[in-house]
């Protein structure tokens, strides 16, 4: 297979679409393909969020400890690896009681239901769905809500880390560039979600944001950047 | 130790001293979405969950593999997830022809609604970006990924040259990739009726 054509089984390849010895030629391939390194990474991003997208389903409760219970047997084979010791992290102090009358006020306050009723049924409808579960992620006991530094909205963000950002009247990203939000930790900024904005817009952050981190949203290249290239123009510092 | 203030790649890094606890939290954080995949492509309760198991095991002992710099931790985690699982259906042939029954839905505590709800959110943003790709590109992702049939396989079945399906699979992505960059909470094709249940 010539060159050309093998750089074409990247998507094929983070789809997990070849048959072994196609999958083979191509990490042979991709060893010495700097271009195709970072294409597959790129597009493992967008088949990795496939997975969200199957129906939920529970897995019977026995599998944690099944996992857990043959780590541990395994465990005699990892070697300890020196390496700094993560940060130990301050307990935060969560903001408590109150929550669904914290939550309702975020809605009216940001006018987002009003913002709703100019759309046709399914799209309110759509709305309101998505509203539900960021008024359930913002109403959920020990949510912590802060409001936005540059625009109207808030960032809510349950006691595990998950978050979402809602702001309600976020004009279009401009031709050719989109939103990205950021989960800023120490002056470490890390990915948190592409968005185009156009409307009232509800975010849920792909990152979990820790008690400390800054969230923070930049104008950025259609197709997102690993890192800012611009300066925020909204930001959340979480307590 | 908080783990649940812990970044992912913090917790991947952990597990290279050999923390089980790191385990466990990933599990918690990621079990049941690597869970619902696996069902979802191998519609069989044990076979979901020895690729869940898999995976985790995989993750437990290639700590070290993992590079930060390259990947979220999340991505590489279902990657690894969704490889078994292809590995898994396509030595069980009979399964992707099985007609797909729903699994039990999770149930959620009052601790964890935040996170069901974030859950949600995140797979009505998903399947709404699936909704909105051309018929044949969605047809394409959504049997090469969910279905582990290879792009042989589906050039065959759909009754098209290699070729095409080599494109669609790589247009199929590339739109993918634009539509999840979309999250507006107005969207006019959103269909209520296919993702509220």
């Amino acid at each position: 297979m010539g060159p050309e054509a093998i750089h074409d089984l990247t998507s094929a390849y983070a789809l997990d679409a070849l048959d072994a010895d196609e999958a083979r030629e191509f990490e042979e391939h991709m060893r010495h393909c700097a271009q195709c390194q970072s294409e597959l990474a790129d597009l493992q991003e967008v088949t990795a969020v496939l997975a969200y997208a199957a129906p939920p389903a529970a897995a019977a409760p026995a599998l944690r400890g099944r996992i857990l219970e043959q780590a541990r047997a395994e465990r005699s084979n990892v070697i300890p690896f020196p390496r700094a010791q993560a940060q130990p992290r301050r307990r935060t102090t969560w903001i408590l009681g109150a929550a669904a009358a914290a939550a309702a006020a975020v809605a009216i306050g940001l006018g987002i239901w009003a913002a709703t009723l100019h759309n046709d049924l399914g799209a309110e409808r759509s709305a309101h769905s998505r509203l539900e579960q960021a008024l359930a992620i913002a109403a959920s006991p020990g949510s912590a809500h802060v409001d936005l530094t540059g625009a109207n909205g808030s960032l809510a963000v349950a006691p595990s880390g998950r978050g979402v950002l809602v702001i309600p009247d976020l004009g279009k990203a401009p031709a050719g560039k989109t939103y990205e939000a950021w989960v800023i930790r120490g002056s470490k900024p890390s990915p948190a979600g592409l968005f185009r904005g156009g409307g009232s817009t509800v975010v849920p952050l792909s990152r979990r944001v820790p008690p400390g981190s800054v969230v923070a949203v930049t104008v950025e290249p259609k197709g997102g950047m690993p890192m800012p290239t611009t300066t925020p123009f909204i930001t959340a510092k979480l307590s | 130790m908080h783990l649940t203030h812990l970044s992912d790649e913090a917790l991947v890094a952990l597990l290279e001293r050999g923390q089980e606890d790191a385990l466990a939290e990933l599990y918690d954080r990621y079990g049941q979405v690597a869970y619902s995949l696996a069902y979802r492509m191998l519609r069989n309760e044990t076979l979901a969950e020895d690729a869940v198991q898999d995976a985790f095991l995989t993750v437990w002992r290639n700590a070290a593999k993992f590079v930060p710099e390259r990947a979220k931790a999340s991505t590489w985690l279902l990657t690894i997830v969704h490889r078994r699982a292809v590995d898994l259906v396509r030595r069980e042939e009979r399964r992707r022809t099985e007609p797909f029954t729903a699994g039990s839905e999770p149930v959620a505590d009052e601790e964890s609604a935040a996170d069901a709800a974030w859950l949600r959110l995140q797979r009505e943003r998903v399947q709404e970006a699936l909704r909105r790709l051309p018929d044949e590109q969605r047809e394409a992702l959504e049997l090469a990924y969910y279905g582990g049939f290879t792009q042989s396989e589906l050039a065959e079945r759909l009754g098209q040259p290699l070729g095409t399906i080599k494109s669609r699979m790589f247009a199929g992505l590339a739109r993918l990739r634009e539509l999840l960059g979309d999250v507006r909470i107005e969207e006019g094709t959103w269909d209520p009726r296919q993702s509220t249940t």
